[in-house]
This record gives structure tokens, sequence and C-alpha cells, in this order.
């Protein structure tokens, strides 16, 4: 049994149990989307004085910071205790293939940590990197009105064409990034 | 405390996060490449199990564990919105390996530089809530 949880999860147990969240949430009286944490940090900092976008009662929101601050313990847990030693993600060959092309070293860890890890703080172009991605991924989870959560899980279960839309979204921008931009970027 | 049962909902989910992989960039990477089905088994599963969840929920109106009846507040249609939204969240999704709750997932696995793209999402929802009067929705 604690073999089985210290290997990487097939998709169909991870399918599942990501299901799973998705209906403890409804029983709770909750949805689930992630990026909403987003709009409500902005708002307890005080962003209803810059704009009217942030003038809401945060604190009904609440529950969701105890849900971001839970995905934070759950990564230290999976990490320090639930995996195998020298665990590196095993991707397909096809990829480290692509990466090594473009100048990534072979997969090591969850991340590349050159440009993930504390390292990439003392890096410049690693730091334009992180500080644009985050910026594309606040400003477009809240154009679009929720991200992979609340939109690809949550509003397809709804059947909701609006969800369908922005997961197609998703894909355009991901796809232009991995395979536009990704060759000039690195 | 009511909102003990959400940290640890959240915290069964950033293990979930972890063990699947799909917080992990290398795996984002493999995904918009279409070199593995793994990232699409577990999104395609969970909403194949979503829907009938959801269809089941609306058809026989069940209610919470508070006795509230489940509601689901749908989206209005709009192109602009959600296909320029999601663009902008792709773009970012690949740039980084990583949506906003794997960001935090891997905060906690120790990968620091996503406290960095944390605080700049943050920012960029600050951007957009300045200027959404702008924008086509």
């Amino acid at each position: 049994m604690m073999d089985w949880i210290i290997q990487p999860w097939p998709w169909y147990v991870s399918g599942l149990l990501i299901a799973l969240v998705m209906c403890s949430l409804l029983f709770f009286g909750k949805s689930f989307g992630f990026s909403s944490n987003l709009r409500t940090l902005c708002a307890m900092c005080g962003a209803d004085k810059i704009a009217p976008f942030f003038n809401f009662n945060w604190k009904e929101q609440s529950w969701n910071l105890f849900f971001l601050v839970g995905a934070g313990i759950g990564g230290y847990i999976g990490a320090t205790f639930l995996s195998p030693e020298g665990y590196t993600v095993a991707i397909s060959e096809e990829t480290i293939a692509d990466l090594a092309v473009l100048g990534f070293a072979q997969p090591n860890g969850y991340a590349p940590s050159h440009h993930f890890g504390l390292e990439a703080l003392g890096n410049l172009k690693s730091l334009v990197i992180l500080v644009i991605g985050g910026l594309l991924i606040g400003f477009g989870t809240r154009y679009a009105g929720g991200c992979t959560s609340g939109h690809a899980i949550s509003g397809i279960s709804n059947l909701q064409p609006a969800s369908l839309l922005a997961v197609v979204g998703f894909f355009i921008g991901g796809l232009l990034m991995t395979h536009v931009l990704f060759p000039i970027i690195y | 405390m009511k909102n003990i049962k959400f940290l640890i909902v959240g915290t069964l989910f950033g293990i979930i996060m972890f063990k699947s992989e799909a917080a992990s960039w290398y795996r984002i990477q493999e995904m918009f490449r279409f070199q593995a089905f793994h990232m699409y088994g577990i999104i395609g599963l969970a909403v194949a199990i979503g829907i009938p969840v959801v269809a089941i929920i609306k058809a026989k109106q069940l209610k919470d564990y508070s006795g509230q009846k489940i509601v689901f507040k749908s989206k209005s249609w709009s192109i602009p919105r959600y296909l320029i939204g999601g663009t902008i969240f792709g773009l970012g999704w690949a740039l980084s390996g990583a949506c906003p709750g794997p960001i935090v997932v891997n905060m906690g696995v120790g990968y620091l530089g996503y406290a960095v793209v944390l605080v700049s999402a943050v920012l960029g929802t600050l951007l957009y809530g300045v200027i959404r009067d702008k924008l086509p929705h």
C-alpha cells in the first residue's frame, strides 16, 4: 500500500480524485475555482481603493484561501513524505529530446530548478520569465473568469459553452507559447 | 473553525496535484507537445465523472451539507472574453508550467521561484481589475 502511494499516481487515480475534490466542495456549498483567490488577495490588500472590481465582500471568499494554503501544505507533504528517493518526473523521451534542443538539461526533480528554484531569483532572464508568466496567468484567468479548475473541470462538468471556449483559448495560448515562443525565449 | 474543512480538502488537492504530476512543469510541456496521454487522461476523466455528477445534482435538486440547494451559476456567453482571456492565461500556463493551483503546490514542494509567479499573478489580476472597463467582454 505504502509503496503504491510513494510511486507517482496513474492518470485514472488522479482524475478520479480531482473529481472527488470538486464534489466535496459542492457538498460544502462551494465551487471549485482556484484563480478567484487572486482577486480575493487583491481585495484583501485594499485594491478596492484602486478599482471597483475589487469592491466585494472578500471575507465570503476566505474559505478558498484556506484551500490555497492547503494546496501548498499538500505539495510539501507530497514532496517530503510521499516521494521515492531521487524522484524525477518520468516524461516521454520525445519531450526530453525537444527540451534538450531548447537547451534544457535532462529532467531532474519536479521542475527545472535552474528556472524555478531559488537560483532562478539570481538570474535576470529566469526572473523575467517568472514575472511575465505570473502576470499573464493573473490577467488572463480573471479576464476569462476562471482557470483550469473553474473552467476546464467545473465549467465543462456543467456543460457551459463559455468554459469550452475558454479551454480552447488556454490551448491556443499554450501551443503558441510552447511551439512558437519557446524557441525564441530559450 | 468552519474553514478547517477547506484547509483539509485543499491539502488533499495539493497532494493529488503533486502525486499526479499535474503540477509539474515537465508534464505541462509534454501536454502542450501532445507527447503523452497522461494530462489528457487526468482532465478527461475528471470531466467524465463531473458531467454526470453535476447532471444528477441538478436533476435531483440535491442539497449541500447545510441543507441549501446546490446551484450552478452559469457564465453568460461572450467570444472575446473567453477567447482572449483564455489565450492570455494559456500563454502564462505554458511559460510557467503551472496554472494557479499548481503555483502554490510548487511553492510547497520547494521551488521558490513560484513565489515570484504568485505575486506577479496577483499583480496581473490587479492590472485586469484596473483596466477591465477598456477591454472587450
